[in-house]
């Protein structure tokens, strides 16, 4: 029998399903979390199943609303916030980062802050300047968070789940363009640990480290290169914070090449991060000068003619690869097939975000 | 205050407040042996505000505070020794010398903590609240507040999710007219009452006179009824004045922001010495009590910073501790 495969969104909804069964102190909030759409297919028929005082709208209140299930996690209840965007998450960093964050340190150990706090990241389809920040960096940056980006269907469920279980608060983030793409998913419970890089594919001649969405980008720029002879080890780094060094480390001084793709900006980044740690740790091991694929340093544009040059893809992370094997430039790396319209992630995408 | 019941409330409500300004002072006089170093926010002269809300709540009922919050934590029954630990830097401190006095904590008193960014705990009080409610059980949560935290958006956020889950959560709101050294007049438009900003979320508000700690004990105590039956979040604005400056030991008339005869009128209406004067009118003070009180307070204030300045402090092998629960 063929393993079952559901998508991402799916896989979510299902995590979410768990979690809700196990424990009656799990409960879903956040801006259209019931909402007929049911959040990109994450939350449909949950509110009917597990009722409104589990599975509940709010107001459109992002900072005060932190606060508040930071309070009901201090008072017995293991919440789970959700946002549609990451953007509008920002409203809540004095509550994320200031206060969720701090308390089980500041006040030496005597509180805990069962928390997940989960936002989406969106990309193409015009989202622009304000739908499409993938600021992962800045709570990977904050000690006393842990931050998860599964990549996988697979990961999303198991890391959803160890998230709502694990005492601290959790920063989940999912990129939009990973909700539709399907996956091995087990049926009921199990836990993906936070704080574990995974192997997505093996290779001996350059280390891929790739972020969220970027993975699947990553899996496609190896699939090329092994078809020009060249291996490449993609690890997808689903756990920001704790971070795990050792996977990172240990690949690199096999390959001795690096090439990080990142679904953000270069710019004081987990791109940087993870060179720091190689140049730190792992100096001698490398043969050439890491490379990283990263957003430009702009704003992101909404318009399609520019935003198709604005994303980075598999060609260019191949050509990123090609420069660590001091191979010369090929054009071809970033043509664009015919018919793919760089602004969807799938032909099936029809909008509006 | 005729009846004994109506005496012993009186006579507690003083000795809290007495309690509260014994210990404060004790932070200032001592604040030069630079041995407590972090900054200290005191609330001399605001005491009948902790002093009415603390007698008035259910020993489980729960509290937050602020910056200005060693009031908040003693009257709520937080551990003085704890405290006093704390803002030495010691492991035996509250926060185990983590947080400081702007950081203070003692879950036993149901005072699940302080802290310094302006309006920050209010949401999370509100999140006890949300919590008593989504667990079916009644007790009440309070924000202590200053009027300043009106001005912050997350207290009308607050607000507006009380209101419309009616959760059980009174915000006491100690008007004291000054953030830091920015008075109302630069902050709030002159006509504008903060009252009515909590009217506005469709919460129960009521003014009271923060220096009279028998009022605030009478508006908590029907603010608590009404919140704890599930009528409505209750919002109390008490307007009182604190003495010195905005944080740390000393008096700070002469630098301008305010005036000496303002702090003058308001010392006239301070709270303990107003309200032993009452005392004395109803025939109930009680000389020898309250000596003895006086000569207890300051023996476990004393060993407080005794055992304060004796205890260890946290091992450098423990920095890295509680970063993850």
């Amino acid at each position: 029998m063929t393993p079952r495969e559901i998508s991402y969104a799916e896989a979510i909804r299902e995590g979410f399903a768990t979690a809700l069964e196990r424990d009656p102190r799990v409960y879903l909030i956040g801006l259209g979390v019931p909402d007929p759409k049911g959040f990109f297919g994450t939350t449909t028929g949950l509110q009917q199943r597990f009722g409104a005082d589990r599975v509940m709208d709010m107001p459109c209140s992002e900072n005060g609303m932190t606060g508040i299930v930071l309070g009901s996690a201090l008072n017995g209840m293991r919440p789970v916030l959700n946002h549609q965007r990451l953007d509008f998450a920002l409203l809540s960093m004095d509550q994320v980062c200031t206060q969720a964050a701090k308390w089980h340190y500041m006040f030496g150990g005597r509180m805990k802050m069962p928390v997940v706090i989960r936002m989406i990241i969106g990309r193409g389809w015009g989202q622009g300047p304000q739908h499409s920040q993938s600021l992962h960096s800045w709570f990977a940056h904050i000690a006393g968070l842990k931050v998860a980006m599964p990549a996988t269907a697979h990961d999303a469920k198991g890391m959803l789940i160890a998230a709502i279980e694990d005492d601290n608060p959790v920063v989940f983030l999912e990129h939009r363009w990973l909700h539709h793409v399907t996956g091995h998913v087990p049926e009921g419970h199990y836990t993906v640990p936070l704080g574990s890089a995974r192997l997505a594919r093996p290779g001996k001649d350059v280390t891929i480290v790739a972020f969220s969405y970027m993975v699947l980008e990553a899996l496609d720029a190896a699939a090329r290169l092994a078809q020009a002879g060249i291996e490449a080890e993609v690890l997808d780094y689903r756990s920001l914070r704790p971070l795990d060094a050792g996977t990172l480390l240990a690949s690199v001084r096999k390959t001795g090449r690096l090439v990080v793709a990142d679904a953000g900006w270069a710019a004081a980044g987990m791109s940087a991060e993870m060179l720091a740690l190689v140049a730190e740790h792992a100096h001698g091991s490398l043969v050439a000068a890491p490379r990283r694929v990263c957003l430009p340093d702009c704003p992101t544009p909404t318009s399609p003619a520019l935003a198709d040059h604005y994303y980075p893809r598999a060609g260019h992370i191949v050509a990123a690869v090609r420069e660590t094997l001091g191979l010369r430039a090929d054009p071809s790396d970033l043509a664009v097939s015919a018919g793919v319209e760089l602004d969807k992630p799938n032909p099936a995408f029809t909008g509006p975000f | 205050m005729s009846s004994s019941v109506g005496a012993d409330l009186g006579l507690r409500l003083y000795e809290l407040m007495l309690r509260i300004r014994l210990v404060e002072e004790a932070i200032a006089d001592r604040y030069a042996e630079q041995r407590m170093r972090c900054p200290v926010h005191l609330s001399i002269g605001q005491e009948a505000v902790a002093a009415g809300v603390g007698l008035a709540l259910r020993a489980d009922d729960l509290a937050m505070g602020g910056h200005r919050s060693h009031a908040h934590y003693l009257a709520k029954g937080g551990d003085l020794r704890a405290m006093i630990a704390e803002m030495h830097g010691r492991e035996s401190g509250c926060c185990r010398g983590r947080g400081g006095s702007m950081h203070l904590v003692d879950l036993a008193a149901g005072f699940l903590g302080a802290v310094p960014i302006v309006g920050s705990t209010i949401p999370i009080a509100v999140g006890l609240a949300f919590g008593e409610h989504l667990q079916k059980r009644d007790r009440v949560a309070v924000a202590f507040m200053g009027e300043a935290a009106t001005e912050e958006g997350v207290f009308h956020e607050s607000a507006n999710f009380a209101s419309l889950h009616r959760l059980p959560v009174v915000f006491v709101c100690e008007n004291n007219l000054y953030s830091v050294y920015s008075p109302l007049s630069v902050r709030q438009p002159a006509h504008c009452e903060v009252l009515d900003q909590a009217r506005g979320h469709g919460l129960l508000a009521h003014p009271g006179d923060g220096n009279d700690p028998l009022a605030v004990h009478a508006l908590m105590t029907d603010a608590l009824a009404h919140a704890r039956a599930r009528r409505g979040p209750v919002f109390l604005e008490l307007k009182t004045y604190r003495w010195r400056e905005h944080c740390g030991p000393a008096f700070d008339n002469h630098i301008g922001y305010r005036t000496e005869a303002e702090f003058l009128a308001w010392k006239e209406r301070d709270p303990i010495a107003t309200f032993e004067k009452k005392l004395r009118a109803g025939g109930v003070f009680d000389e020898v009590r309250v000596a003895r009180f006086i000569e207890r307070q300051r023996a476990e204030i004393a060993a407080a910073f005794a055992a304060a300045q004796a205890a260890p402090f946290p091992a450098a092998a423990t920095l890295m501790d509680h970063v993850y629960a």
